[in-house]
C-alpha cells in the first residue's frame, strides 16, 4: 500500500536530510505508529506520501502509483485515496458539523444526492449523530477531531494518515479517538499515525517504525513507544 | 464539476471582499472607458475620411496671365502623375456659376462686385488616395502659370489633427490604467488566496482538483469585468452624446464631417468585453500558479 525504497529528501533550506535513505513498506489493513521526536521526520515521511513533497532519491509507490513519476495533475487523484486529520483539526469555522464533512464531498464534484446520504452515516460512525448542525467552536475537542475524522473518512480511503490527531486532547478523550481508528483500520483502511503518545502507542501494540534524525531506528510489529522511556 | 458550488463560493467571496471587489470593478471600468474612447476617436477619424475620400479634389488655380502652351504643359503633367485619378479644367464661366452658387446667400455684396472676368482657371484633381494630396502639389506648384494650389479644407486637417491626438493620448491613459486594473486584480486575488487559505488547504487535502480550486477566484475577477464593462458600454453611449454628439458639433462645422452613431459603440461591445475577461482571467490564472500551488 504503502513503500519507500531508499528513500533521501532534503529541504533546500537544511543541510542535512529529513529523511536518509529511508527503507518502510507497509501492507494493506495495516496499522502503524510513526514515532520519534520533533525533527525526526514523521512529519516528511507524511508529506511525501501525501505527495505534498517530492523525494529528493529513491523510490515511493502509495496505492498502487509511482510517486515520482505521478504527473501534477493527477495528485488530486491519489489524494482522494488518502485521508487526512492534523492535530489542529482544520475545520471550517463557518460551516457546521455536516457542512464539514460534506465539503470535502462537494469539492471533489460528488452529487449531491450521494452526499446527503453519506453524511449523516459517518458522522453516526465516529458518534456525532445528532450534532450535525453544531458549529465546531459549540464542540469539545475531541469532537471536534470526531468531525475531522468524518471528514477524512467520508470518501472511503485507502489510507488514513494522522498527524499527532491526539496531541491536543486530554487522555481519555484521546482513548476515544484511538478507538475511532481503531475501528476505521478493521473496515480494511490503512492507517499511519504520527504520535508522541507513549501511553497510546504501549495501549495499542500495533506495529511500531521509530525515526532518529531521519533513519529508521527500529521497526516492530506489535511494539512500544521506546526503551528510552 | 458542481458548477452550482463553484459559483456559490464565486458569490461568497465577492461579497467577503466587497470593497475590493468594487475598487477592481470601478478600475476595469475606467480603463474601458479609456479604451473605447480611444476606439471611437479612431472610428471618427475612418469615418470622416470615409466620408471624404471619393470628394477630395485638388485645385490647381491659374495666373491669370498663363499662357496656352503652359496651361498644356500643366495638364499633361498632372496627367502623368499615378497619383492623380481624374483631372477637369474649370473655365471662368464655371468657376463664376459656383461663385455666385457658394456666396449669393452669405454675401451679396461681395457676388455684385465681382465679375465673371475675375474669376481664376482652374484645374480639379480627383485624386486615388486624398492622403497623397501633398506629392501632386509639390509637383505643380511651382510651374509657370500657376498660382497656388488648395486641397482639404483646413478645418478638415485640424479635426483629423484633434482626432489622432486625442486617440493618443486616450490610449495611453487606457493604457496606464490597464496595468492598474492588471496590478489590482493581482493582489485582489492574492488576498483573496490568503484569507482562504483554510478552505485551500483542506480542498487540496481532499482531493480536489486545480480546475475546482481556482475557478471561483478567477470566476470571481471575470464578474468583476462583466460588471465593469457594462458599466464602460453605459459609459461610452453617455462620451458619444456629449463629447461627438454635442462637442464636436460646437468646435467643428458638422457639415465638414458625419459624426459616429450608435453602431460604432455597440461594435465595440464584444471587443471590450473580451479584452476585459482576457486581462482579468489570465491575471487571476497567473497570480494563482504563484500564491496558490498544489
Amino acid at each position: 500500500m504503502i513503500r519507500l525504497q531508499s528513500v533521501t529528501k532534503v529541504y533546500p533550506t537544511s543541510a542535512r536530510p529529513a529523511l536518509d535513505n529511508v527503507d518502510v513498506e507497509i501492507e494493506k489493513g495495516e496499522f502503524v505508529f510513526l514515532v520519534g521526536q520533533s525533527g525526526s521526520g514523521k512529519s516528511t515521511f507524511l508529506r511525501l506520501v501525501l505527495r505534498e513533497e517530492k523525494v529528493t532519491r529513491g523510490g515511493i509507490w502509495v496505492a498502487g502509483k509511482d510517486l515520482t513519476r505521478l504527473s501534477h495533475w493527477k495528485v488530486p487523484a491519489l489524494r482522494r485515496q488518502i485521508g487526512t486529520v492534523f492535530q489542529d483539526f482544520r475545520l471550517l469555522p463557518n460551516k457546521t458539523v455536516a457542512e464539514n464533512v460534506a465539503f470535502a464531498l462537494e469539492v471533489i464534484g460528488k452529487p449531491r444526492h450521494s452526499i446527503a446520504k453519506v453524511v449523516p452515516e459517518v458522522l453516526d460512525l465516529v458518534g456525532l449523530a445528532g450534532k450535525e448542525d453544531r458549529m465546531p467552536n459549540e464542540l469539545s475537542g475531541g469532537e471536534q477531531q470526531r468531525v475531522a475524522v468524518a471528514r477524512a473518512f467520508v470518501n472511503r480511503p485507502m489510507i488514513l494518515l494522522a498527524d499527532e490527531p491526539t496531541g491536543n486532547l486530554d487522555p481519555a478523550t484521546s482513548v476515544g479517538i484511538m478507538r475511532l481508528l481503531d475501528r476505521i483500520n478493521r473496515t480494511g483502511t490503512t492507517v499511519v499515525m504520527a504520535t508522541h503518545d507513549s501511553h497510546i502507542v504501549d495501549s495499542m501494540r500495533r506495529r511500531v517504525i521509530e525515526l532518529e534524525e531521519g533513519h529508521v531506528t527500529r521497526d516492530q510489529s506489535r511494539g512500544v513507544y521506546g526503551y528510552s522511556r | 464539476m458542481r458548477w452550482s458550488f463553484v459559483f456559490a463560493e464565486m458569490r461568497q467571496g465577492l461579497r467577503r471582499n466587497l470593497t475590493m471587489t468594487v475598487a477592481t470593478t470601478l478600475t476595469i471600468t475606467i480603463a474601458l472607458v479609456f479604451l473605447g474612447f480611444a476606439w471611437l476617436c479612431h472610428a471618427q477619424i475612418n469615418r470622416t475620411h470615409d466620408y471624404w475620400f471619393g470628394k477630395i479634389e485638388i485645385s490647381v488655380f491659374l495666373k491669370q496671365t498663363s499662357t496656352g502652351p503652359q496651361q498644356e504643359a500643366i495638364e499633361h503633367e498632372l496627367n502623368s502623375l499615378p497619383q492623380v485619378k481624374q483631372v477637369f479644367f474649370e473655365d471662368r464661366s464655371e468657376a463664376w456659376v459656383r461663385f455666385k452658387k457658394e456666396f449669393a446667400k452669405s454675401s451679396p455684396a461681395l457676388v455684385a462686385n465681382s465679375s465673371e472676368a475675375q474669376m481664376p482657371q482652374s484645374y480639379r484633381v480627383k485624386l486615388k488616395n486624398p492622403r497623397q494630396f501633398n506629392v501632386v502639389a509639390q509637383a505643380v506648384q511651382n510651374m509657370p502659370g500657376v498660382d497656388q494650389v488648395a486641397a482639404e479644407p483646413d478645418a478638415l486637417k485640424r479635426l483629423f489633427s484633434f482626432f489622432d491626438r486625442l486617440g493618443q493620448m486616450v490610449l495611453v491613459a487606457a493604457i496606464i490604467v490597464l496595468v492598474a486594473a492588471v496590478l489590482l486584480i493581482f493582489n485582489n486575488v492574492r488576498l483573496a488566496a490568503y484569507t482562504r487559505r483554510r478552505e485551500v488547504g483542506i480542498m487540496r487535502l481532499v482531493g480536489a482538483s486545480d480546475v475546482y480550486i481556482q475557478s471561483p477566484f478567477v470566476l470571481e475577477v471575470v464578474a468583476c469585468a462583466v460588471i465593469g464593462s457594462a458599466l464602460a458600454v453605459g459609459a461610452l453611449f453617455l462620451i458619444k452624446l456629449f463629447v461627438f454628439d454635442h462637442g464636436i458639433g460646437y468646435a467643428f462645422n458638422t457639415n465638414l464631417i458625419d459624426i459616429i452613431d450608435s453602431g460604432t459603440v455597440i461594435e465595440a461591445i464584444p471587443y471590450l468585453l473580451f479584452t476585459a475577461i482576457l486581462a482579468s482571467a489570465v491575471t487571476a490564472v497567473g497570480t494563482l500558479q504563484r500564491y496558490l500551488r498544489v
